[in-house]
């Protein structure tokens, strides 16, 4: 593993995205020391800019709320839902990838008849329908965003075992009299991870993204500090106040951006291009 | 023509399954909703008494099995009636037929903008790998992928329409302006630009790095080899050789992509008001309409298709290798 | 020979110098390649000399990274620039030094007057666009007064020199609907298509089969005979030497050790490098074998059948007969060849034995068990008894497996003891050469020739009665590969193992195999004794297999060690 971590060092974008990634960590886990009241209370007067209340150093918004600690709870939201959203869609794609590519044939078709399905309702509209339904809560919410983001994981881990399931050495592992279960865990899946946990960051930045678009409509749970709920909320004082949008907007771009610069690490430390074997 | 109507075939009898998994999986979404339409009906009379509702629910043949339920559904979809809508009073065929045109513009819009700019940004950073174009363009993407539409959106509104005034902020068209003619184009063009942008620069960076990934790889193959060795200058090399080639992934990714970007009309259209078929869905969840929001569930997977469907033909247009096994 | 010996003036040509006829058509001296940090090695090629006169097929040979095939790419500047660059050296063709020329110069040169022809026809050609246009690519370039309609006409004159049946419909083809012999025959054309003077062909056959092989080897010496082109000719068969090369160039890890005229390096190498290689190389003449005395029968085949069909609604529906009432029977101690070309069902075959893939119909008896339709998890048991060994020793070592694990694992999962099965480990990879401290190293720690000789230990680990090798030998150089053939024998001896050989190549199926089956499109077409197989062949498709074997007349000369 430990050329793995030293390619990842020496990965300039690795590093620069672990350094946001740290960064974002740290706000959603000094949230609740920094800012002990409730983010969603009355901090002060509406409307203050940045800078004018030393006390409120990011100001508040149209409703009151202190920015600054709007924006370190909202911090704990995006990491929360996007761990736990993407740990289900990931979940359900190499679940699902793993046994459609291992035994192809009518097993294959049947599970990719169903992988299209979801690919075809564009996620976000499943995703409303899907709140629609089952109410907004944070759990469902959570859920439903990972319901929705499973097939490109899937197609992945898919891909990765059709080619791998007739490479020489697990014939070989079957030859040795191997049962499914072992060879699946045992010799395909090591080997069909990397690219996954690659993917496993995009993922994750799409649900934070979808999670916020989600609370910007409105949609999402309205008893939790959401980034996207403060965008949707300063959009009514968009034309003098732009500042209530554009902060948590920010925090949005510096997140995602943390999450792709990772994957590129990650990508640059396990997928190296010149990798001579295997 | 003849592998290409083969295709065609193939394709169009390989996506039934696919919209009769959508419409069984609508059904049991259906199911699973707390209340049902009767409940609704019931709350907007002001209530009434369980013999009236089991009355309602065998008039709308609510008391059937599941299995009849679901097959008169099914039956109900397939004759394209998508029942009423309940905000709108219409048919919901009719209130989506009116909203699918400004959709598929700023979709057609977004999609050219998008493919295009991601293409030339692509082959440039690609040609001068780790040169400065190169890690300018790759920054730029990637801070494109994280940028949220609809907060891009809105900044772009307090830059364009409230600072500087060159654009509307929302709307499809200058309302009771009377314009017609090329000047309503030029209308409708310019309130397009910012949900335009909006909307495509998160996939301009897609495109723009799997163009460029594309690049690098076709670049690696022998036949590229092959050129320089028949002494074809670069640029001949990477217009004739590599760029068609490497456009192929391209294109598979246009197909792949057009569902996600359906999906994200919802919020840009919501940011600048636009009439379309995002913002209908957008309403119907928070009026609570189930019906408009199955039935643009049913429409845009339709839609999904038919893309797809186009892009597998030009696919096969492009790579004389597919469809028609030598 | 023709190359003259005086060249000392040759090489430092400047830019126009007069062409002088004296000289030889490309000369190398002190070609010297550069790799980059943390490479194997400092250079690729280091002071690399060779002459090539015109009309001389000079072969360049050598095994896996003695840079050959890198000496090509720098004689058309075509290194990968900047991780690889020329460092110092002169180039010297037709009187200009290739090193020192401008791009665009060189440019005018490469395909005008040095045409090349890479290993690999399924890919060197674009996929998207036809023959014929690739092909008047090359005109179009070069020789810009040319006008359309005599383009198309050199296009067609040109297929139809290197043999292409209908040359009109094979100028409008794309490359995927041509054989790998045919697309070769067409980047020849591509090559030839403005008559240059120097040819470089870099394993131009190493990617076809033996008959097809064949064909482009004479097609190749065919048009050196009549244009009195120069031919460098790059590859790493000593066969394909015997057969085309007037004058001989051996290489190893980037310099020359040996240059002279064929039938001196061939048959009297001088350096101990060169007599090492042609020693490996396996006689076409079977050995010398005493009077049978196999064992009973282990392995019953009869009647075995395998079909693929692919292709359903809308589709061409199309059905492969992959293998065809395929019967034989191996007998203990024996070893029985399958030889074959790519599509004649022989791997099939070798897969179906060992369950990795059902059978159509027939019967499979292994030690008096029948085993076709076997449910999987009845013949669990049986893999003790069979076993395979796979022919790429980079895809069939899972890489993240220590080698004592790769081999404890069978018998570990048949049920032995952690602990003995990691002792047998040990001991296997002792048996098969290896040290045994090496059980906690990595397959990419080892070389190709290790690796194989792990997926033999984890073969023999089971301890099995019949062993199926897959083109053991055939990924290997061939130095390598008879260290390998011979581990074989020799652990076949003291275990009296049964052997079943799949192999494309007739040479290595000479030295190793008792009895032979030879496969054409499915079938078995003969099947006999090795040495009166290979001395009488009676199938027209065995006798023209025999006949394809390049440098079939040449008997190396026995090796010393």
């Amino acid at each position: 593993m430990s050329p793995a971590v030293r390619a990842y060092l020496r990965s300039p974008a690795g590093m620069i995205g672990l350094l946001l990634l740290l960064a974002v960590l740290g706000a959603a886990l000094s949230a609740g020391w920094l800012f002990p009241r409730d983010p969603l209370s009355l901090a002060g007067r509406p409307l203050q800019w940045p800078g004018q209340n030393p006390r409120l150093p990011l100001g508040t918004d149209n409703l009151g709320r202190d920015i600054a600690s709007f924006i370190f709870h909202g911090a704990r939201v995006s990491l929360l839902i996007g761990l736990a959203a993407s740990a289900v869609a990931v979940g359900i794609g190499v679940l699902v990838g793993a046994v459609a590519g291992f035994y192809g044939g009518w097993v294959d078709d049947l599970l990719m008849r169903i992988t299209e399905a979801f690919q075809t309702v564009p996620n976000f509209i499943l995703l409303l329908v899907l709140v629609a339904v089952f109410g907004s809560e944070l759990s469902v919410i959570t859920v439903a965003i990972g319901l929705v983001g499973w097939t490109a994981p899937c197609r992945l881990v898919r891909a990765e075992f059709l080619s791998l399931r007739n490479r020489e050495f697990v014939l070989a592992a079957r030859g040795l009299g191997m049962r499914d279960a072992r060879l699946i865990l045992g010799e395909v899946l090591p080997n069909a991870l990397p690219p996954v946990i690659v993917y496993a960051s995009v993922v994750m930045a799409v649900a934070i993204l979808l999670e916020s678009a989600l609370a910007f409509l409105g949609l999402s749970d309205p008893n939790i500090a959401s980034w996207g709920n403060m965008i949707g909320a300063g959009r009514s004082v968009l034309r003098a106040e732009w500042y209530v949008s554009a902060i948590p907007g920010l925090a949005i771009l510096v997140t995602v951006l943390a999450f792709s610069l990772v994957g590129q690490g990650l990508n640059d430390a396990l997928n190296p291009r010149m990798q001579v074997a295997a | 023509m003849r592998r290409l109507g083969l295709l065609a075939l193939r394709r169009l009898a390989q996506s039934l399954p696919v919209l009769a998994i959508i419409m069984v999986g609508l059904f049991l979404l259906l199911q699973l909703a707390p209340g049902d339409t009767v409940d609704a009906l019931m709350a907007q009379m002001g209530g009434g008494s369980a013999e009236d509702a089991a009355r309602l629910r065998a008039a709308y043949g609510l008391d059937a099995g599941v299995a009849v339920q679901l097959g008169r559904y099914l039956l109900r979809l397939v004759s394209l009636d998508l029942g009423q809508s309940a905000i709108y009073g219409k048919p919901v065929a009719t209130v989506i037929a009116e909203r699918l045109a400004v959709t598929a513009l700023f979709m057609s819009a977004a999609l050219a903008f998008a493919f295009s700019a991601g293409l030339v940004l692509g082959v440039l950073a690609a040609r001068r790998v780790n040169g400065w174009p190169d890690t300018l363009i790759s920054t730029l993407g990637l801070v494109f992928y994280a940028i949220p539409s609809f907060w891009l959106g809105l900044m772009l509104i307090v830059l364009f329409s409230v600072h500087l005034g060159w654009l509307p902020p929302g709307g499809f068209e200058s309302v009771g302006a009377g314009l017609t003619g090329f000047a309503r184009v030029l209308d409708i063009a310019s309130h397009l630009v910012l949900p335009t942008l909006s909307l495509a620069l998160i996939f301009l960076a897609i495109y723009l790095r799997l163009m460029r990934a594309s690049m690098l790889e076709v670049m690696n193959l022998d036949f590229v080899r092959t050129a320089r060795a028949k002494g074809l200058p670069e640029g001949k090399v990477l217009w004739r050789h590599v760029l068609r080639n490497a456009l192929l992934p391209m294109v598979t990714f246009v197909g792949l992509q057009f569902s996600t970007m359906l999906g994200g009309s919802v919020v840009v259209e919501s940011v600048f008001s636009l009439p379309g078929l995002g913002r209908l869905a957008f309403e119907s969840v928070v009026q609570r309409d189930l019906n408009t929001l199955l039935g643009i569930v049913l429409v845009s997977a339709v839609l999904v298709i038919l893309v797809n469907f186009v892009v597998d033909l030009l696919y096969a247009r492009l790579d004389p290798r597919i469809g028609g096994a030598a | 020979m023709t190359a003259s010996d005086d060249r000392s003036g040759a090489g430092r040509g400047g830019l126009n110098r007069p062409r002088d006829d004296t000289a030889p058509l490309l000369s190398l001296r002190g070609v010297t390649v550069r790799l980059p940090k943390g490479a194997d090695r400092g250079f690729a090629l280091q002071d690399v000399d060779l002459d090539l006169a015109g009309g001389e097929i000079l072969c360049v040979v050598g095994e896996s990274g003695s840079g050959k095939s890198l000496t090509a790419t720098a004689i058309l500047g075509l290194l990968p620039a900047p991780r690889v660059r020329l460092e110092r050296g002169a180039i010297c063709f037709e009187g200009e030094d290739l090193a020192a020329v401008s791009p665009a110069r060189m440019r005018a040169i490469r395909g005008a007057r040095i045409g090349m022809i890479f290993q690999e026809p399924m890919t060197a050609l674009n996929p998207l666009m036809r023959i014929g246009r690739q092909i008047e690519e090359v005109l179009e370039e070069h020789a810009r007064e040319m006008r359309r309609e005599d383009r198309q006409a050199r296009v067609q004159a040109l297929l139809q020199e290197v043999g292409i049946p209908d040359p009109p419909q094979a100028a409008r083809a794309w490359p995927h609907e041509l054989s790998g012999g045919q697309r070769q025959r067409a980047m020849i054309a591509m090559a030839l298509a403005l008559e240059p003077r120097l040819l470089i062909a870099d394993e131009p056959t190493t990617a076809l089969d033996v008959t097809t092989q064949a064909r482009i080897l004479a097609l190749i010496k065919d048009i050196q005979r009549r244009r009195g082109t120069g031919v460098l000719f790059i590859t790493h068969d000593f066969g394909v030497v015997a057969e085309i090369a007037d004058r001989v160039a051996v290489m190893q890890t980037g310099r020359i050790v040996e240059t002279g005229p064929a039938g001196q390096v061939l048959n009297a190498p001088q350096h101990p490098y060169t007599r090492a290689l042609v020693a490996a190389v396996p006689p076409l003449r079977p050995p010398a074998r005493g009077p049978a005395t196999f064992g009973p029968p282990v392995l019953a085949v009869q009647g075995l059948e395998k079909t693929y069909r692919s292709g359903g609604m809308f589709g061409r529906r199309r059905i492969v007969h992959a293998v065809r009432g395929v019967d034989f029977t191996l007998r203990q101690g024996e070893t029985l060849g399958i030889v074959g070309e790519s599509g004649s069902g022989k791997s099939t075959v070798a897969r179906m034995l060992v369950h990795l893939l059902p059978a159509d119909s027939g019967r499979i008896a292994l030690e008096g068990t029948e085993i076709r339709g076997m449910a999987r998890g009845a013949f669990r048991p049986l893999t003790r008894r069979i076993q395979m060994v796979f022919q790429d020793p980079f895809a069939s070592l899972n890489p993240r497996r220590r080698a004592g694990d790769l081999i404890a694992q069978g018998p570990a999962i048949h049920g032995l003891p952690v602990a003995e099965a990691r002792a047998r480990a040990a001991e296997m990879l002792a048996l098969v050469g290896l040290d045994p401290a090496s059980a906690g190293r990595f397959p990419h720690e080892f070389s190709g020739g290790q690796r194989q000789r792990i997926g033999l230990a984890r073969a023999l680990a089971m301890q099995p009665a019949v062993l199926v090798a897959d083109e053991p030998v055939s990924a290997l150089d061939v130095s390598v590969q008879a260290q390998v053939l011979r581990l074989l024998a020799d652990l076949k001896q003291r275990f009296s193992l049964s052997l079943v050989f799949i192999t494309h190549d007739l040479r290595v199926a000479a030295q190793v195999c008792d009895r032979i089956l030879v496969m054409h499109r499915g079938e078995v077409v003969e099947a006999g004794e090795t040495g009166p197989l290979f001395a009488a062949p009676q199938h027209p498709y065995t006798q023209s297999l025999l006949a394809s074997v390049p440098g079939r007349g040449w008997v190396p000369p026995a090796g010393e060690g």
